[in-house]
């Protein structure tokens, strides 16, 4: 090794008042370098696998943790609706129900509203103000969901009981057949306004992957069909959305995942009523919100492992629904990549 | 080794046999034979894609940051294959240093830009370390000109002032050979000067490799040129001789512009 | 003639749409104003020097969200250490030793998932595997949840930021002669460095409100406690169970508290965005 630096002295012999640093002898750093490489490759490989098995880990806690629930009442728990911890009968079909038609409540209004704002932000906003606007958009995300409970509760619940709810009733609540999904008291709370929360906090992610999706089009392909003589809106609906269609879909699902999974707000306002009903106006319960309000009371291991099966309920759902949603943004930018 | 600093002209420095390059299946150098002498300015030119920046990268071994790229065959210096050698690579690079298209400072003062490479050897003190970082930023004819903003950020530099910075970060290791591939492919007129007359400089002390698409430049600083096309070595040798008398007519039709 | 119509038709149309996408704006505009307005509207008369130092009160007692801040301090700063050098080694490896191999690419997707998951299920699982085990809600296990939720944004950020860092870097740190972890740490971190610490403050604003993964791990408590091995007050929890109840003392904390959150939760995001884009 020191013959190395030999020669890298002799060969600067004469032209520099530095030439002699060059012969002090090398530091053990040097001589680290492979173990100090392997040392900080597999440190950091080591953290990956640890984020890598975190996804596996949490299934399997859930699994290990809901197995008394699972074997006591197998598949069925899914679409039995009886929920009695007193009798020890557990199944998931309230909560579930509860879930599903909040999210979809929330996606209904969100994803035309977050593709009105998306047109907005990339086609007719002034560059000057796209910035500001977005930000304030992405703010709907930073606010905490506790804070919109809280505010749902005091706030937007009765507001909602005093004008609109009697108005949904008096209106569609007449017609016949949809009129059920309006009927009954207007309590304010219940599965209408949780889902109407929700689209106000999904509203901010589903934009964020619709404006960067609607951004990966090439201006050659807007401008053409502008130059053809295009108004705006044929261009974003005709040009901009199919060639976006997969990354749109894949923000959509983005929405539909942190939907399902939001406790706090949801906890607030829905009601928390293990009962079934038709109506949008009753109260019912998510999975979420039955873990947030039931689970640290639980008495009994067979009530908290069913709790815990709920939660596993969930989390698959939303892995699978968040997965999908990948795999399309995925699919998305790999086209992009082979067009271009 | 030359023990002296007067070694003979045609002494190689650097010796190519039969190397081969791929990126994955694509055969990108092929059975190039070459002698780099030391203490001279040897050029590559030739047209983009002909292998020419890829034939210097091998010569520090930087393709090996990319796993799907391989070079074969034999890179002679000092007695001992670079590309088989078992030397740490560190050690090659710090023999060989190289100065990219376009300027890298790294994300820290000048002062530290230099010392950086400086550290990764030697552990000076202080003071030392004071007079290698001048050493080398009056080698690299800058200096002058950052000497009272030593601890301001290298990105404060202008395009030029940010080659020569790289250049003296090179220097500062003290290499035996300088990789330069493009440098001044970024840079003004005024800019692209300076650097040039730099570089006849820098030959009385370090082996120079230049690649350049600049023909003009090719003729003005370097003493060997290697015309390269498609992979392979079409004609090398001393550079009024290739401009003037090339040996093939592929090699005249490129540098009178019939071709390229 | 029949083209003047065409035309006309499609000129209408795009304009109500128009009209439309700016509404949709306004809507979305609308609810940030209106809950910002009404928390700070609520939060001014509670927000009192007593809320920084007295401890939660009794029902139809005076009294302050210290230890629920003290607390929220605690854990969200624990939360923090544990899950940043986690996220940031493991992001390092995604963007520079990922290139070959499965685990990069498996773990990126794994990590979006995770990004997105719901948090209360983050406490449930701390809550199976260590308060359950243990047999005590604590602030650790608080803390332990939060990292889970802190790790897939850092390790997200770190990879995207770090693959923003230019190749011609890396190559010119290897041509001086600069093993690969010197290259990472001393060059690609410093060039990486604003986007990263983004990335951190983002990460502390998503769990300073983070309520959820809180109540099965560090539950509450009515006093002052610094003991991270004991249940732990914490601003969220206490908001939700003040907003809960039927007592208006306990409403105005729980505003008070919710608006704090809230002005803190946003100032950081900004101050994150801001440094970004330096």
């Amino acid at each position: 090794m020191s013959a190395v630096m030999d020669n890298a002295g002799t060969m600067t012999a004469g032209n520099s008042p530095a030439v002699a640093v060059s012969r002090s002898p090398k530091p053990p750093v040097l001589r680290n370098n492979a173990l100090m490489d392997a040392i900080f490759r597999n440190l950091t490989r080591g953290f990956a696998l640890l984020v890598f098995s975190l996804l596996g880990a949490i299934i399997l806690s859930l699994l290990v943790g809901s197995v008394l629930s699972l074997q006591k009442f197998g598949f069925a728990f899914l679409w039995t609706a009886e929920w009695d911890p007193v009798k020890n009968e557990f199944g998931a079909l309230v909560p579930i129900v509860g879930t599903l038609v909040t999210s979809a409540i929330a996606l209904a209004i969100a994803v035309p509203v977050s593709f009105g704002i998306s047109i907005f932000l990339t086609e007719l906003s002034p560059v000057w103000l796209r910035r500001p606007l977005g930000t304030a958009i992405e703010m709907l995300a930073a606010i905490p969901s506790i804070i919109y409970g809280m505010w749902g509760l005091f706030v937007f619940v009765p507001l909602f009981q005093t004008y609109i709810q009697p108005f949904l009733k008096s209106t569609i609540g007449e017609v016949p057949f949809l009129g059920v999904l309006f009927s009954g008291p207007p309590l304010g709370i219940g599965m209408l306004t949780a889902g109407i929360i929700l689209a106000v906090m999904v509203i901010p992610f589903i934009t964020a992957v619709m404006r960067d999706v609607f951004e990966l089009v090439p201006p050659m392909l807007k401008e053409s069909a502008y130059g053809l003589g295009s108004t705006t809106w044929e261009v974003v609906w005709r040009v901009v959305l199919p060639y976006t269609k997969v990354g749109v879909i894949g923000g959509v699902m983005l929405g539909l995942g942190r939907a399902l999974g939001e406790t706090m707000a949801v906890t607030f306002v829905i009601g928390n009523a293990h009962r079934l009903k038709a109506s949008l106006f009753a109260p019912a319960n998510s999975i979420a919100s039955s873990l947030a309000n039931e689970f640290t009371e639980a008495v009994g291991e067979l009530y908290t492992s069913a709790l815990i099966e709920l939660g596993l309920i969930l989390f698959v759902i939303t892995t699978i629904v968040l997965a999908l949603a990948k795999l399309m943004l995925m699919r998305l930018s790999r086209n992009e990549g082979t067009r271009t | 080794m030359p023990d002296t600093a007067n070694a003979v002209v045609s002494a190689p420095k650097l010796t190519v046999r039969n190397l081969n390059f791929f990126y994955g299946g694509f055969h990108a150098i092929k059975d190039v034979n070459l002698e780099i002498p030391e203490k001279r300015v040897t050029a590559f030119i030739g047209p983009s894609g002909c292998g020419k920046s890829t034939l210097l990268r091998t010569f520090n071994r930087m393709f090996e940051l990319y796993p799907e790229q391989r070079a074969t065959g034999e890179l002679m210096m000092g007695g001992e294959n670079i590309l088989t050698s078992k030397t740490d690579v560190s050690l090659i690079r710090a023999k060989i240093g190289m100065v990219f298209q376009k300027a890298t400072p790294f994300p820290m003062s000048i002062y530290d830009n230099i010392a950086f490479g400086v550290r990764l050897f030697e552990d000076l003190p202080r003071a030392r370390m004071d007079e290698r970082v001048e050493w080398a930023l009056s080698k690299a004819a800058i200096w002058k000109e950052v000497k009272d903003k030593l601890h301001q950020s290298g990105n404060s530099l202008s395009g030029g002032q940010q080659q020569r910075l790289c250049i003296a970060r090179g220097i500062a290791v003290k290499p035996e050979v300088l990789l330069l591939d493009e440098p001044c492919s970024a840079l003004d007129p005024i800019s692209t000067a300076k650097v040039e007359e730099l570089i006849t400089e820098l030959k009385a002390d370090y082996t120079v490799v230049i690649v350049t698409h600049n023909m003009q430049q090719a003729a003005r600083v370097s003493d060997f040129t290697a015309y390269m096309y498609l992979g392979e070595l079409v004609e090398f040798g001393e550079t009024d001789q290739v401009f003037f008398k090339p040996g093939k007519q592929a090699t005249e039709d490129y540098i009178t512009g019939r071709f390229g | 003639m029949s083209t003047n119509a065409i035309y006309l038709r499609r000129k209408r149309m795009n304009r109500v749409m128009m009209t439309v996408s700016t509404a949709a704006l306004g809507f979305g505009l609308f609810w940030l104003l209106w809950i910002i307005g009404v928390l700070l509207w609520e939060g001014a008369s509670a927000l009192r020097p007593s809320l920084f130092t007295q401890m939660t009160p009794p029902p139809g007692g005076d009294g302050g969200l210290a230890n629920a801040i003290y607390g929220s301090v605690l854990m969200a700063g624990a939360g923090t250490l544990i899950g940043t050098p986690i996220g940031i080694l493991a992001g390092t490896y995604l963007a520079e030793y990922g290139q070959r191999g499965w685990l990069a690419p498996a773990t990126r997707f794994i990590n979006d998932v995770l990004l997105s998951a719901p948090s209360i299920v983050i406490g449930l699982f701390v809550y199976t595997v260590y308060v359950a085990r243990v047999g005590h809600f604590s602030g650790w296990a608080g803390a332990f949840a939060l990292a889970i939720i802190v790790i897939p944004v850092v390790v997200r950020t770190t990879d995207d930021m770090l693959k923003l860092v230019p190749n011609s870097l890396r190559e010119a740190a290897a041509a001086l002669g600069a093993p690969t972890w010197k290259i990472v740490t001393m060059v690609c971190y410093r060039a990486a460095r604003s986007g990263i610490v983004t990335g951190i403050l983002l990460a502390v604003a998503r769990i300073a409100g983070e309520t959820a993964p809180l109540l099965f791990t560090a539950l509450n408590n009515q006093f002052w406690s610094s003991d991270m091995n004991r249940p732990m007050a914490n601003l969220p929890v206490v908001i939700f169970q003040f907003a809960m109840s039927p007592y208006d003392d306990w409403h105005r904390l729980a505003w008070g508290g919710a608006a704090l959150i809230t002005l803190l939760v946003l100032a950081i995001n900004i101050a994150a965005r801001s440094l970004f884009r330096k």
